[in-house]
């Protein structure tokens, strides 16, 4: 008995310690698949499982198995901390995809820099990577980005009385903040700011405010169901302004939440991989973004989301740097920042060490909603 | 002028939602006036009813009205469930622990959800169109009309049934004093076990009304129980008129507190209310202080 237990840790102490040679290229992940933030969480985790099943059926990369482990936060900020402690510590993985949300990867950065291993997340918030944190990295492109792009279509329109009406959790207070900072300097003027809270089911107490100061248009930032609602509160108001969403809502669930009808010439910045059959051929993701989606459809039945490219470029970002060698934490670091130009799920990637994001305002496209359809703006 | 418009619109808009608090109220008194426990899974009660609809009607293809009462029957049948189940072999347990299994049920039930439906918004397409109404300069939907509607045919329905049929009237005294009603020949566990299906069914209605309006997923049930038990703290826990007007006057505030003030401190205006009604008067907005006899 004493024997085979002894021989037993020998076989654990091997697999688990990071000495054995030839073992597995261990990757961790920490995805909120269940609760709030689940619609982020799931699709990240089928994304880099599929990714994994892919590349290890290939044989690895240069000949290592890749292992993931993958740890469900459930959008808890203190799980969060407690699981990358022990993807770092227990289970010794060279780099980390995620947390989904921005609480979360404020939470679990100053471990990833104290331990120093990559970590990868997949959610939008500027603080993330501004300022640059060594050891941090995003694949989103930041919210500032989309704000940008609603801005300069407002501008080109001449719309210069901007109502906002955003979200009150982090993905709407960030926006909220951007919008606020960017139309200042650009000469727009805020005629009405509300809030609401994400469980809300009717809007229409802030809009009718709105509808009292008259904007030009109406810029929305929130993810479903509350902008879905919304859109029908504008309707069912009769209001005939502008609409404008956010990227939060870049998916057909918005149009079918908020009926065709009511949804129509609702505009918004959305990531490609929405509106790819729609990209020009010469488009640099046009590609990708179908492959991407075609495989993805085939291995779950269902649409690829935009938030399951944040994974997939995550993957790719560490991929890239294990094919070029790297084998330590500090190396993948490394390569993730040498890597140059990417193509990937959200944009096209040039991460420096200035930039750990790396995308521009070429990773959204502006899109009108027709007849229950996306239609590029141009 | 625009000021009285939009004190209009707040208005109808916050009944329409008070309406939905109400009836959700209402199915809290029913189970606390039987029992003395508070269901909190009367929420997921609300979502069930909502989420059954949507399976009723896109994936067995039964009409509305059909899939409307395959969904109130469904849920009905969990709420009896859960009865059998959960409350009822636990004789002698504590209010508290019967509480906490509630709690515990809530939690059971929106995870299955989750796991059969996932997770993602659904939306149930509404009774009788989209087109607006306008009425005194403010706007409402079909949909409106249906919960106002709805919500008067249930008052008066349970007004009815509590006052003028002998199961009603037996489910008083029950709440009255359950050992007398059981000495004289009232079955305490049956009237347990109805006044759960009478709430299960009253809290799906409420599900299935909204379902249009405010779309629906495994986790609405939450925030919608809270705002129930909120109307039923109002009106002192009673199943009658004042859970109603607790109802109302909580959807009505949080609209015209959203509107007026700031629409950040909408929930909290609601819970605001919540703790200064359990602050001042524990007994209810509209009920007299009870004595108890010794």
């Amino acid at each position: 008995m004493k024997k085979c237990l002894w021989l037993i840790s020998v076989i654990v102490l091997c697999v688990a310690g990071p000495a054995c040679a030839a073992g597995p290229i261990k990757i961790g992940a920490l995805f909120a698949v269940t609760g709030p933030a689940a619609f982020l969480g799931e699709p990240e985790k089928n994304t880099l499982e599929l990714l994994v099943k892919e590349v290890n059926a290939k044989g690895g990369i240069k000949g290592a198995r890749i292992e993931l482990v993958s740890y469900d936060t459930g959008g808890d900020v203190t799980k969060a901390v407690q699981l990358a402690n022990k993807l770092i510590k227990n289970d010794h993985v060279v780099a980390i995809i995620g947390p989904s949300t921005t609480g979360e990867t404020m939470a679990v950065l100053p471990i990833a820099e104290k331990e120093q291993v990559p970590l990868i997340s997949c959610a939008a918030g500027i603080k993330i990577t501004e300022p640059v944190k060594k050891w941090v990295f995003k694949t989103p492109a930041n919210d500032h980005v989309a704000a940008e792009k609603i801005l300069l279509q407002a501008e080109k329109l001449k719309q210069k009385n901007l109502a906002l009406l955003t979200v009150s959790d982090s993905f709407g207070a960030s926006g909220r903040e951007q919008l606020k900072q960017m139309a200042g300097k650009r000469g727009f003027k805020i005629v009405a700011d509300e809030v609401y809270s994400p469980k809300d089911s009717d809007m229409t107490p802030q809009l009718y405010k709105i509808k009292a100061a008259k904007p030009d248009a109406i810029i929305c930032w929130g993810t479903n169901p509350g902008p879905a609602v919304i859109t029908r509160n504008v309707q069912q108001l009769g209001l005939k302004v502008q609409v404008y969403q956010s990227h939060g809502v870049a998916s057909k669930k918005f149009i079918e939440l908020a009926g065709p009808d009511a949804a129509e010439g609702t505009v918004l910045p959305a990531g490609k991989l929405a509106v790819y059959h729609l990209l020009k051929k010469n488009d640099p993701q046009a590609k990708l973004l179908k492959e991407y989606a075609d495989s993805y459809k085939k291995a779950y039945g269902v649409e690829a989301s935009t938030f399951g490219g944040y994974a997939y470029d995550g993957f790719q970002l560490v991929a890239g740097a294990l094919k070029k060698g790297a084998v330590t934490p500090a190396q993948i670091r490394d390569g993730i920042e040498k890597n140059g130009k990417m193509v990937g799920i959200s944009g096209v990637f040039n991460i420096t060490p200035a930039d750990h994001n790396g995308l521009d305002l070429s990773a959204f496209e502006m899109v009108r909603i027709q007849k229950g359809d996306w239609a590029l703006l141009h | 002028m625009e000021l009285l418009n939009q004190i209009t619109q707040f208005v109808i808009s916050g009944l329409a939602t008070g309406a939905i608090y109400a009836l959700i109220g209402l199915s809290f008194a029913i189970i606390f006036n039987s029992t003395g426990i508070i269901n909190f899974a009367q929420g997921e009660f609300v979502m069930l009813g909502g989420v059954f609809t949507i399976f009723a009607l896109n994936v067995l293809k039964l009409p509305i009205l059909l899939a409307i009462v395959v969904a109130v029957v469904a849920t009905t049948a969990v709420g009896l469930a859960f009865e059998r189940l959960a409350i009822r072999p636990l004789k002698n347990a504590t209010p508290l622990s019967l509480i906490i299994i509630t709690i515990g049920a809530s939690i059971l039930i929106r995870g299955v959800v989750m796991l059969l439906w996932g997770k993602d918004t659904q939306v149930l397409p509404p009774f009788s169109g989209n087109t607006p109404l306008e009425i005194a300069g403010a706007t409402l939907l079909p949909q409106h009309l249906w919960i106002f509607g709805v919500t008067v045919l249930v008052i008066v329905g349970c007004r009815i049934f509590f006052h003028h049929t002998i199961s009603g009237k037996a489910m008083r005294a029950c709440s009255f004093n359950r050992k007398a009603a059981n000495l004289v020949g009232i079955s305490v566990g049956r009237m347990v076990l109805l006044s759960f299906v009478i709430s299960s069914a009253l809290g799906s209605l409420a599900g299935v009304i909204i379902a249009p309006l405010t779309m629906t997923a495994y986790d609405v049930g939450v925030m919608l129980g809270l705002k129930g038990f909120c109307a039923a703290i109002m009106g002192g826990m009673g199943s009658g008129l004042g859970t109603v007007l607790g109802g109302l006057i909580l959807g009505t505030l949080e609209s015209l507190g959203a509107g007026l003030i700031s629409s950040g401190y909408k929930d909290a205006i609601a819970f605001l209310i919540l703790l200064l009604i359990l602050f001042l008067r524990p007994q209810g907005l509209f009920k007299k202080g009870e004595t108890e006899r010794v």
